[in-house]
């Protein structure tokens, strides 16, 4: 069976103002793939993602869907297309059911289909609240229910599980594994290195509005891994870092650390997404992030 | 047609969970109504207060309701949902103006009722607050489009309420005052009203300054929406 290219992007360019934010990207999607990108804050993840909706028509270059260019045929492709934005865009004093009731209507979806998306991100016990009292968590769930709800082809995800708790994520993950499963493409935009080794076939690293890396997620990891390290804790709160490279002069320094009782914890360090991209671009992904420690929980910088 | 019916749905089911909204629909009705039956003084004329809270009423409440739903549909990114659901630009319109109209309507029949307005005179009554309701309702459109938030279009709705609805009194007291609001259309509509209430003819010049009024709000809302854009 050929493989069919379901997103094209043409050396896209994007200036705001004397800004260049997005600088000559090419990038393709297979048919029924999620593709990973992954950037810091201020990479240019968002406007790539509304150049490709056509919410922004790109300074130069192009985004075919399906073979259709967005920049000229956006309103035949918006039926094909779901988005989760990261503003939500919901009637906040309208309950969730009544907000999906809308789009059904515009979409000329029959209204089961609103319980059946409500009840697959389990909130179709919440229906009757209204959006405004719902938590962060609930109104992404609800946000992802509204993208699925008229079964697009194409689904973009803007930071789908930003600063949300781990079940939460999970739940979230689960989904958009279903939506795989039923041929949907997915772009999906991160800061989460887990989430994209778990969700995504292909990662693209976005660093100041150029790809600095692209491919299977393990596939970069092994590019990069060619210095396994071992990292140390001590008591004290000093932190070591040993190459196992050269294994003799470790185990000896290991041994002797052991020996005098100064261990508290001690981790292999293989190169993940992460510490590949601080490798790549002397930047964390993490960087303009307020709670960048706990990986679950990233906040929005902007 | 299906997409307006649909706006206009959210629209009425939203307007009723804002309060500050819903309360621009009812405040001037039920003031009048009020005041109708509980103040008399001697020598006032016959429905004075219908006539003073009816001018009000198409001044404001048009006006700042248009203004604040379109502006929060800005801010809030909702229109863009919208544009995603195929919904087009000029049904949202309808579907939105149709919903402030009509619910401005229901409190200008209201004080048609409260006015002891019949027949022939009801029609003509709810004519004339028909069109000073469509020319506020195409002001407060253009701010909702123009700004991009809700609290930079209050910025602009409160002074022009405060003008369109509060010339028309203060006229009655001030020979400068009257000679500015002469360009006003909530002005001809107390005119218009006044000549109703008198039995007298209305003067062609009533009908000009509101249809230009309306003109002006209509190019207004043309620029805004050009330059802004609607999603
Ligand atoms: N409409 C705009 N006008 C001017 N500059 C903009 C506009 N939109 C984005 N930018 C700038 O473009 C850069 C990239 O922004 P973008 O929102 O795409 O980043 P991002 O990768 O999505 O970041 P985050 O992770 O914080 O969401 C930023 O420097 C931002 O200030
Ligand atoms: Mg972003």
């Amino acid at each position: 069976m050929a493989i069919k290219t379901a997103i094209d992007i043409r050396r896209v360019t994007q200036y705001f103002g004397e800004q260049k934010v997005l600088a000559d990207i090419t990038l393709s999607v297979e048919k029924g793939e999620i593709i990973g990108l992954l950037g810091p804050s201020g990479a240019g993840k968002t406007t790539l993602i509304k150049i490709m909706t056509g919410q922004l028509v790109p300074s130069a270059g192009s985004v075919m869907l399906d073979g259709h260019d967005m920049a000229e045929a956006k309103q035949e492709m918006y039926r094909n297309i779901g988005m989760m934005m990261d503003d939500l865009g919901f009637y906040e004093r309208l309950s969730g059911y009544d907000n999906l009731k809308i789009f059904a209507g515009f979409y000329d979806v029959p209204e089961a289909r609103v319980r059946e998306v409500l009840e697959q991100v389990g909130l179709y016990r919440y229906r009757k609240s209204p959006v405004q009292k719902f938590s962060k968590g609930m109104k992404n769930r609800l946000a992802l229910s509204r993208a699925v709800l008229h079964r697009p082809a194409f689904l973009f995800l803007d930071e789908p599980t930003a600063g949300l708790d781990p079940a939460t994520t999970l739940q979230i993950h689960k989904m958009i594994g279903q939506m795989q499963k039923d041929g949907v493409t997915i772009f999906l935009t991160t800061h989460n290195m887990v989430e994209a080794e778990k969700l995504c076939k292909h990662v693209a690293l976005l660093h100041d509005g150029s790809i600095v890396e692209y491919g299977e997620p393990q596939a970069i990891n092994r590019k990069y891994n060619y210095r396994n390290r071992l990292k140390i804790h001590l008591y004290s709160g000093e932190d070591i870092e040993l190459e196992l490279q050269n294994a003799k002069e470790a185990a000896k320094t290991v041994f002797e650390y052991l020996q005098s009782g100064q261990i508290e914890t001690i981790h292999s360090a293989e190169p993940d997404l992460e510490s590949v991209f601080l490798e790549l671009t002397g930047r964390s992904l993490q960087e303009g992030r307020q709670d960048a420690e706990e990986d679950w929980s990233f906040g929005k910088a902007d | 047609m299906k997409n307006t019916i649909i706006i206009y749905r959210k629209q009425l089911k939203d307007t009723g969970k804002n309060m500050a909204l819903w309360i621009q629909f009812v405040m001037f009705p039920v003031m009048a109504a009020i005041m109708e039956n509980s103040i008399r003084v001697e020598g006032m004329p016959e429905h004075f207060f219908v006539g003073m809270f009816t001018v009000m009423h198409v001044g404001m409440a048009p006006l700042t309701v248009s203004a604040a739903i379109i502006s929060e549909e800005k801010e809030k990114n909702t229109l863009r949902m919208l544009r995603f659901a195929n919904v087009k630009p000029l049904e949202y319109l309808c579907g939105t103006g149709g919903f402030v109209f009509t619910a401005c309507m229901a409190g200008g029949v209201a004080f048609g009722f409260l006015g002891g307005y019949m027949g022939e005179k009801l029609l003509l009554f709810c004519l004339i607050m028909a069109a000073g309701i469509l020319a506020s309702m195409l002001f407060g459109a253009a701010i909702g489009v123009w700004s991009r938030t809700q609290i930079a279009a209050t910025a602009v709705v409160t002074p022009m309420m405060m003008v369109f609805a509060f010339l028309p009194m203060l006229a009655m007291f001030n020979q400068t005052i009257e000679k500015i609001a002469d360009i006003a259309y909530s002005q001809h509509i107390q005119l218009l009203l006044n000549s109703l209430n008198a039995g007298t003819p209305a003067e062609a010049k009533n009908v000009i300054v509101i249809a230009a009024n309306v003109m002006i709000a209509a190019v207004l809302f043309g620029i805004a929406y050009r330059r802004r854009g609607l999603m």
